[in-house]
């Protein structure tokens, strides 16, 4: 796009910044279209597994119920506890905002179609997604309150616990990719099975991997099983208990934005993204970017589904199943993979 | 632990019993109805606002006896009376402080006339507390309005009486 | 000209906040102050091409080092007069390290102007076609791999020994033993009685 501009007469500075802007809002304003329409779906999928209807007054079937939800939720009134540390206070909701939407740099919709394609995509995210934990801990902090900040210390201890096994779980892709770069890692599951499916997730020493990473980016998003950071019964709201109006609702945005970028990252990583999942040449005259979405929307549809079916961990159970169960198994699959691949791939038998 | 078990609990076993099990009811059809628009059947009995019913020409009922008055367990109900220009006994006030109601029913079960009843209605919220102070006029207008649900209501309970 | 404006600016946030972790009153702000400075130093390692190096930094430092610096320092239950009745106490001692840091940067700056030490030895830059994950990665598993495998190792030594010198085990805890839990089976825990009536269960 930016030869485009470049066409247009505009200098390269120029026409990179446009380029980069447009590039932006493609991505960002379907993004929140996207939160918006799958706060629907969950609410939808939840109330058929608890045989109810779910939303469905506002316009057809319902499908309008979040922008109503939005409209009313800035309607409201911005709430600052006197006590609160405003500024924090403030700065907390959109930098969980602001962090759910830049990991979309590198995420690849088709070959090419990506914001940036860095060498280190892989890396970007992790860090970006640990800097997520960021907004929760000041938000707790800053609200001078006694849940919030409880909830804002679960949060931190659980995202650093559940990181590090989601850091051996990256691990195993990348020696199996060979590449940090995120379109790279598409590109090696191509055939990766016997050249018929694509996918690391069909391979049996990454499929374990796949199951740790999907339960993982549970805990990173802090989804049902483990949200204990806004546990209802304890801890009244979490960390979002004194917010209100805009500052709630860019929570909110942030949340549901993670939680699509995992299910994106889920299909990206493992079950070859945008690729079709069996490498078949009909199956490729449909774009890759619909069968993203489509390997997204299953993933939603598992994240809605467990969340309707489990009840909450305890904490105690939470930090055992991250630290005695994962870190350990995915170190494990980490030597044994490794091992594989050089006595498969690289050849030493020594 | 036996082999079984230890497979059981590394293939998350439970864990997957237990989602196939949602997931079938995923495929379920709804137990709930879609309120507004349907309505689940109602026993003739139900008890839900109050109306003052009047007599087929159009003469009310109610004769001022006072044992609804009496007999409210909640202290709802306000009666006051005096004879008519035609010297008939008849209320000049009856008020149900519809927030203290308990809709026990025992106001329609003591009167001797059939005059005091509630109805099968039960969407009668509103925006202010006041709207719920019912006074003689909006009681004898909510038996207008509702006397032949509540005359039905009263046929289909007669044999049971 | 843009990265130039781009170093100006990263360096100049860079310092700015450091002198604000310095200066700020309240030691959460500091800490936060110190991410930001991170993340500074983060962009200008991006800016020379150290990818690599500026990834981690903000996976390392930023996302779990300074996590926990805050989760400490936010627990902290700050007396302020009490922080400053000891400056005059403490004056001597932070002169010294301030003048010894001083004197570091002195001679360091002068050693620099001297010329490169380890000229003889210093690796080759990596050459822009090689991506600079694996030029990094072929440093430290082939050159540094003693080095690097050492560095690991304290590590670990230092992690055990953190655990080991402060976990005690209460002896009166009651704790979950999943396994055990997992391993019980319905015949094991259940009896299904059927009692005649008027006779009772026997327990």
């Amino acid at each position: 796009m930016t030869a485009l501009f470049q066409s247009w007469g505009a200098s390269y500075e120029w026409a990179w910044f446009w380029s980069m802007l447009i590039g932006i809002l493609v991505i960002a304003l379907p993004l929140m279209l996207a939160v918006a329409m799958i706060i629907y779906a969950e609410r939808k999928i939840w109330a058929a597994i608890a045989l109810r209807r779910g939303p469905n007054v506002v316009g057809p079937f319902g499908l309008l119920q979040s922008f109503a939800d939005g409209l009313k939720v800035f309607l409201k009134e911005t709430i600052i506890p006197t006590s609160a540390n405003k500024g924090l206070f403030l700065v907390a909701p959109i930098i969980s905002f602001t962090v759910a939407l830049i990991v979309w740099a590198v995420v690849p919709f088709d070959v090419g179609v990506v914001l940036a394609d860095i060498n280190v995509g892989l890396l970007y995210i992790l860090a970006a997604s640990s800097l997520g934990v960021y907004g929760v801990i000041i938000a707790g902090w800053a609200s001078n309150s006694k849940y919030p900040f409880f909830s804002a210390l679960r949060a931190a201890a659980q995202m650093v616990s559940y990181e590090v096994s989601i850091g051996f779980v990256l691990i195993c892709v990348v020696l199996y990719a060979g590449t940090f770069n995120m379109t790279q890692i598409v590109m090696a599951q191509q055939g990766h099975i016997f050249g018929i499916l694509n996918g690391f997730g069909f391979n049996p020493l990454l499929f374990p991997m796949a199951v740790v990473f999907l339960i993982s980016s549970m805990a990173e998003t802090f989804r049902t099983p483990f949200d204990l950071t806004e546990a209802e019964s304890e801890l009244v709201a979490g960390f979002q208990t004194e917010y209100s109006s805009m500052s709630f609702a860019l929570f909110w945005l942030g949340e549901y934005g993670n939680v699509i970028l995992m299910c994106a990252l889920n299909a990206i990583l493992f079950w070859g993204g945008f690729l079709p999942p069996i490498d078949w040449a009909p199956l490729y005259a449909i774009p890759g970017i619909i069968w993203l979405f489509v390997k997204m929307l299953l993933f939603f549809f598992i994240f809605g589904w467990v969340r309707a079916t489990v009840p909450r961990y305890r904490y105690d159970q939470l930090m055992r199943l991250g630290w005695k169960i994962f870190l350990p198994l995915s170190l494990v699959f980490v030597f044994v993979i490794s091992g594989w691949l050089m006595l498969t791939r690289y050849g030493a038998v020594a | 632990m036996s082999p079984a078990q230890f497979i059981k609990s590394f293939t998350l076993w439970e864990l997957v019993k237990g989602h196939a099990l949602t997931l079938k009811y995923f495929f379920k059809p709804k137990a709930t109805i879609n309120y507004p628009y349907e309505k689940t059947p109602m026993s003739p009995r139900f008890r839900g606002e109050h109306a003052l019913r009047r007599y087929p020409n159009g003469e009310e009922r109610c004769i001022a006896c006072k044992l609804c008055e009496a007999v409210c367990p909640a202290l709802a109900i306000t009666i006051e009376a005096e004879p008519r220009e035609d010297g008939s006994r008849r209320t000049t006030r009856y008020d149900i402080d519809m927030v203290k109601c308990i809709y026990c029913g025992l106001c329609q079960e003591a009167c001797p006339v059939d005059a005091i009843v509630e109805t099968p209605n039960l969407e009668f919220s509103t925006e202010t507390r006041e709207e719920l102070l019912y006074d003689k006029a909006k009681l004898l207008a909510n038996g207008d309005r509702w006397e032949a649900a509540i005359a039905a209501n009263l046929a289909a309970d007669a044999p049971y009486r | 000209m843009i990265a130039l404006l781009a170093f100006y600016l990263f360096a100049t946030l860079t310092i700015a906040s450091a002198v604000l972790v310095v200066f700020a009153r309240n030691p959460v702000h500091s800490v936060l102050w110190l991410i930001v400075a991170f993340f500074n130093a983060a962009g200008l390692m991006l800016l020379t091409g150290a990818e690599f190096i500026a990834m981690l930094l903000v996976i390392v430092y930023v996302g779990a080092v300074a996590v926990l610096f805050l989760f400490v320092v936010m627990m902290l239950d700050i007396d302020f007069a009490q922080l400053r009745s000891g400056v005059t106490r403490n004056l001597p001692f932070g002169l010294l390290i301030a003048l010894v840091l001083l004197a570091e940067i002195v001679i360091a700056v002068s050693a620099y102007r001297a010329g490169p030490v380890f000229e003889r030895g210093a690796a080759a830059p990596a050459a822009n076609a090689v991506p600079n994950i694996e030029a990094l990665g072929h440093e430290l598993y082939s050159r540094y791999l003693l080095p690097f495998e050492l560095a690991g190792l304290i590590l670990l030594v230092a992690m055990i020994g953190a655990i080991v010198l402060t976990h005690r085990s209460r002896g009166d805890g009651r704790r979950q033993n999943a396994s055990r839990q997992i391993a019980r089976r319905p015949e094991d825990a259940v009896k299904i009685a059927k009692p005649q009536v008027g006779q009772g269960v026997e327990l």
